[in-house]
């Protein structure tokens, strides 16, 4: 351990962001700006009929209004997908156009017809609503089983029953079939992941920027990869020239996956830049945000798992209808799939198991990834199962689990797991986590308590242990999986000539703190104060061409890019040093900042060398100036962190209401640079995961009307809905990344969802009712119903 | 989250806001409930007239048998003011369980009952209280009973030319006792069901009780029916079931996606129930 790896270094940005410096798109004032205001489809499935815009036109202060018909002859389809799933049969996906502006039917609430530009952002606003659009409302759907059936309102008209595609993984159909038969105990489950509004604290915002002069653009948006936006824009929708186009992402206020895809108004705001010769700039209010930010789960799933006598799992069958919304958002159809399906094998060593998935198209937001993305879906579908075997079988959840764990193997001595469903674990050690959690929670002394219990609540205990995969990944696998880009990172380490380091990495930082986590590993790796080192981030025109931030991958990539770079610095280095020494490079060591000749007191600052990088007076023969390299790294295999959470509830059986009264959290992320920021990133991602067990969730009615669409009706987890959290780790390095680090963004919203339902489960089976199921968000009235339909 | 244009005023005085309305003007107290309003333009004023800075409708003074709550007095004001404890500790305990503390810093007790929100803690608390409200308009000021300030959902007996001045609350007598308790709704922390009591009574048997109750129907109601199954009686477990058991008793019960009208009843009854039991 060097100086600062390990150690809870404060974060340097938070200077920053708690003094008001931050600086997000929407702080962005260019010259000459102007602002757009969208009119948006208050219906979630009508027809056009005609869109007058002359009086928002003749408003003063209006520069510009476009509807769809502008874009009719201009060429320009929609955004794109950036994933391709094809169906069973080996057609490819449905993939309808997502156009910037809808012209002939609008396909969900909020659906952008039209756009006004203006001086201001509240002259815009108000000339939005002097836009007259006639629509001729049809019928909806938004549930995604009923979006399936024959004679289900139609959102594309060329995709019949509304299937973009099926999909399937695993062992053979009729394989499962069998051995679920065959099993001692079947446990089913019918069950809805549901529809969850990721809410980051920044509303998006974009402003596009066109110079005639140079004929070069500019988008400023708040993006989690700003290159992939860029890449998307030049070569799939506006058809532009890549090296004219600079993407930047300056401080971004939150993404949770919702800042991952490209969004039509990227597109737009450039577009109307270059016909306004104008900077146009849109900032999304929190209204818009409910209705047009990418939504996350919506899954409506029916699963059975079979058990031998002995209580280990047979084999695992899943059915699941997943909601994609109205369009294919950027890499919506890599959730439900590859990101879902091939982490069913979980913790356990189940035999056979096959998943079917029907991806659906609905009149409503579209559906992507959102924190854990695919993998909270798997972990929420395997822990809810075998918590209720364990209460149908009459055994101890956590004793059914141990009995189940894949056995522990280092990727080293022992190979990686090979799972039925398509992934080679890392490493894993699964027992320790879950003995850890018992012990944090004093699993004896509370089952005697429950039984005990006379006060008119009821309390229970929820158990989860899960694995995800993440570090995404390697380029080839994604590709063959249906990935249209790679997942490699990059990085570049530019020592200046005073030894001062400035780094540009392809990761981007919208709240995870690598300004601090990646300067750590760099002042350690190369023995300077960190200080002395710079993290830059989030502009396509200084950094090289990145992958971004999400699947938990910005240290385990994007951090072992840097260490690539950090390398090749230091083996130069060593080279100049050797020069300047008068030894030869391989009897030098370096540490501490300095080259060092073994067994002598001679050596050579860090600095020196630098400065002779730059300043090649006395230098070696033959080698070029500088001190700057730069590095892609592709990941030989995912990530897999695991763990074990727990969840204590109490349940007031006259209202219904459930309190969460303890949390226990063990993970293991491999690693740790930072323990204050990976607990900080546990604890965000665990009110995640129990806001969706208890508080969140969208609500549409038949019509398409998001009706909980405001935070005075979308609940949001609150600091005193949450108790404090109890929380430790064990550290399984990852055996393939040089810092052995598995990422730590998105275990918490993963495995803590079900530990909170199967506790809700625990404390009504504990009083009698014995119901397999409470829908989620475990309001108190659907509780207290629970509690009156099964009367104990 | 932008309204649409206004202008914006500021009152020195009542004299002067009342001066200054019109049909398409607006009271800005708080602000709590119409600038969210404005912002969504679920409401579009031409005008805001700014009363939050008229100090003769922010005090809270003792009256003898009563005290005075200005109208433009925050939810934090009558929540932490020793006056109001003295006189009748659940408006303060009510103030103190609405909103957030944010909300509570700048909302006005005028303001919302003004708004006349069904969910509000603040009708609740004034009927149970059998507070006067105390309304001033160009033909000078008239006093109209709690009970019959809230006339529909969102809707009451104040004109359009009028404002609300002073809420006037009866102090309690000796011996006597009140409460209020609420179950929320966890998104906007208003009342699924606010029940406010307050009991005047010797020792053990109940003399004069008052029950209101909010959240539940489009206004807020006085639950006779608890009343009259309490009136008179010895405080008891059995008396109690039989009160909550007609909490909302000739009252429509709301139904939202919360909470339905079934379950809503029931937690009329138990927070009835509740309510009744910590003046046991």
């Amino acid at each position: 351990m060097g100086n600062y790896i390990g150690k809870s270094v404060k974060r340097v940005e938070d200077k920053r962001f708690l003094t008001g410096k931050g600086q997000y798109t929407d702080d962005i004032v260019l010259h000459q700006q102007t602002y757009a205001s969208i009119v948006r489809s208050p219906y979630a499935h009508a027809n056009i009929e005609s869109i007058d815009t002359s009086a928002a036109e003749k408003a003063v202060g209006v520069v510009a209004v476009f509807t769809g018909k502008d874009f009719a002859d201009s060429g320009i389809a929609g955004v794109p997908c950036g994933w391709q799933v094809n169906f069973k049969n080996g057609d490819i996906m449905k993939e309808p156009p997502h156009p910037l502006l809808v012209a002939d039917k609008v396909k969900h609430l909020g659906d952008a017809v039209a756009i006004v530009i203006a001086e201001s952002k509240e002259i815009a606003r108000d000339a939005a609503e002097l836009v007259d659009v006639s629509y001729d409302v049809l019928d909806s759907v938004v549930d995604p089983k009923k979006a399936a059936q024959p004679g289900a309102p139609l959102v594309h008209e060329d995709c019949p029953n509304n299937i973009c595609f099926d999909w399937e993984l695993g062992n053979p159909k009729s394989d499962v079939n069998a051995a679920i038969e065959a099993s001692h105990h079947v446990t089913t489950l019918e069950f809805v992941n549901q529809r969850v509004i990721p809410n980051a604290m920044e509303p998006r915002a974009a402003i596009g920027d066109y110079q005639a002069a140079g004929d070069k653009y500019t988008l400023y948006t708040s993006s989690q990869n700003p290159h992939l936006i860029r890449l998307l824009l030049c070569a799939f929708v506006l058809n532009l020239p890549e090296h004219k186009v600079r993407v930047v992402s300056p401080d971004v206020g939150g993404g949770f996956g919702s800042k991952i895809f490209h969004y039509t108004e990227e597109a737009l705001v450039i577009w109307c830049s270059k016909q306004i010769g104008r900077p146009v700039k849109w900032t999304s209010d929190r209204s818009e945000a409910f209705i047009t930010d990418a939504h996350g789960r919506d899954h409506v799933t029916k699963a059975d798992m079979g058990f031998d006598a002995d209580g280990k799992i047979t084999a695992l069958r899943v059915e699941t209808y997943a909601n994609l919304g109205a369009y294919l958002s950027t890499f919506a159809p890599a959730v439900p799939t590859y990101l879902h399906g091939t982490l069913l094998q979980g913790l356990y060593t189940t035999p056979v198991i096959n998943v079917d998935v029907t991806a659906v198209f609905t009149h409503t937001t579209a559906v992507d990834a959102y924190r854990g993305a695919g993998r909270p879906e798997a972990t929420y579908l395997l822990e809810r199962m075998i918590d209720l075997a364990a209460l149908e079988m009459e055994m101890d959840p956590a004793e059914l689990r141990f009995k189940n764990f894949i056995p522990a193997f280092d990727g080293v001595e022992q190979e990686g797991y090979m799972t039925q469903v398509a992934l080679q674990y890392d490493s894993g050690d699964y027992d320790p986590v879950l003995k850890k959690a018992l012990d944090m929670v004093g699993y004896d002394d509370f089952r005697a308590k429950q039984s005990a219990l006379d006060n008119g609540k009821l309390i229970g205990i929820g158990f989860s242990t899960y694995i995800e995969a993440c570090g995404i990944a390697p380029s080839a696998v994604v590709g063959a999986l249906g990935a249209r880009a790679g997942l490699f990172e990059s990085a570049q380490v530019r020592v200046q000539p005073t030894g001062k380091v400035s780094v540009y990495t392809g990761s981007h930082s919208h709240g995870q703190g690598h300004e601090t986590t990646f300067a750590q590993v760099v002042a350690d790796r190369m023995g300077i104060p960190l200080d002395d080192v710079e993290i830059v981030h989030g502009d396509s025109e200084s950094v090289a061409f990145g992958m971004g931030t999400y699947g938990s991958r910005s240290l385990a990539v994007g951090g072992s890019a840097i260490v690539k770079s950090i390398d090749k610095v230091l083996e130069k280095g060593a080279k100049i040093a050797a020069h300047l020494l008068e030894a030869n490079a391989d009897d030098l060591d370096y540490a501490g900042g300095k080259w060092t000749v073994k067994g002598t007191d001679k050596s050579i600052a860090f600095g020196d060398v630098s400065l002779t990088a730059y300043v090649p007076h006395n230098y070696p023969e033959g080698l070029e100036p500088g001190l700057d390299f730069s590095s892609f790294y592709d990941p030989a295999n995912f990530t897999y962190p695991f763990g074990a959470h727990i969840a204590i509830v109490e349940i007031d059986k006259s209202t219904g209401k459930v309190e969460l009264q303890r949390f226990i959290a063990v993970d293991d992320v491999g690693n740790v640079i930072n323990p204050m920021i990976v607990d900080g990133q546990i604890h965000g991602g665990l009110a995640q995961g129990i806001g969706q067990a208890l508080f969140e969730g969208a609500i549409y009615d038949d019509n398409g009307q998001l009706i909980n669409g405001s935070y005075m009706d979308y609940c949001m987890p609150r600091a005193d809905d949450l108790p404090s959290f109890e929380i430790d780790r064990t550290v399984t390095p990852c055996p393939h990344n040089p810092l052995g680090v598995k990422g730590a963004g998105e275990a918490g919203t993963i495995g803590s969802t079900p530990a909170v339902v199967n506790a809700v489960i625990d404390a009504l089976w504990s009083g009698g009712h014995k119901v397999k199921d409470v829908k989620m968000p475990m309001t108190p009235e659907r509780v207290w119903s629970a509690m009156q339909s099964d009367q104990a | 989250m932008i309204p649409s244009k206004f202008q914006y005023k500021r009152a020195e005085s009542v004299s002067d806001a009342l001066s200054m309305m019109s049909d398409d003007a607006k009271l800005l107290a708080g602000g709590h409930s119409l600038l969210p309003a404005m912002k969504l333009r679920l409401n579009q004023p031409d005008t805001l007239i700014d009363i939050s800075r008229i100090e003769e409708l922010k005090s809270i003074k003792d009256e003898g048998d009563h005290i005075v709550i200005g109208a433009a007095a925050t939810h934090h004001d009558i929540a932490h003011s020793n006056l109001v404890k003295g006189a009748c500790s659940m408006i303060a305990s009510g103030a103190g369980q609405i909103g957030d503390i944010q909300v509570r810093n700048a909302g006005t007790i005028g303001g919302s009952l003004a708004h006349a929100d069904p969910a509000a803690d603040w009708p609740a608390l004034v009927i149970a209280a059998e507070a006067t409200i105390r309304v001033q308009g160009q033909g000078g000021p008239r006093d109209i009973p709690a009970a019959s300030f809230f006339t529909g959902f969102y809707e009451t007996a104040l004109a359009d030319d009028e404002i609300i001045t002073e809420i006037h609350i009866p102090k309690l007598p000796a011996g006597s006792s009140s409460t209020y308790v609420k179950f929320v709704q966890p998104a906007s922390r208003f009342a699924i069901v606010g029940c406010a009591v307050v009991k005047n009574a010797a020792e053990g048997e109940v003399g004069n009780i008052k029950v209101a109750v909010t959240g539940v129907s489009e206004m807020a109601y006085r639950a006779h029916g608890v009343e009259d199954e309490l009136m008179g009686q010895v405080v008891s477990d059995e008396s109690i079931d039989r009160a909550a058991a007609r909490a909302t008793d000739h009252v429509d019960v709301l139904s939202d996606h919360y909470a339905s009208e079934k379950y809503r009843k029931h937690i009329a009854q138990v927070y009835v129930r509740k309510a009744l039991e910590t003046l046991k």
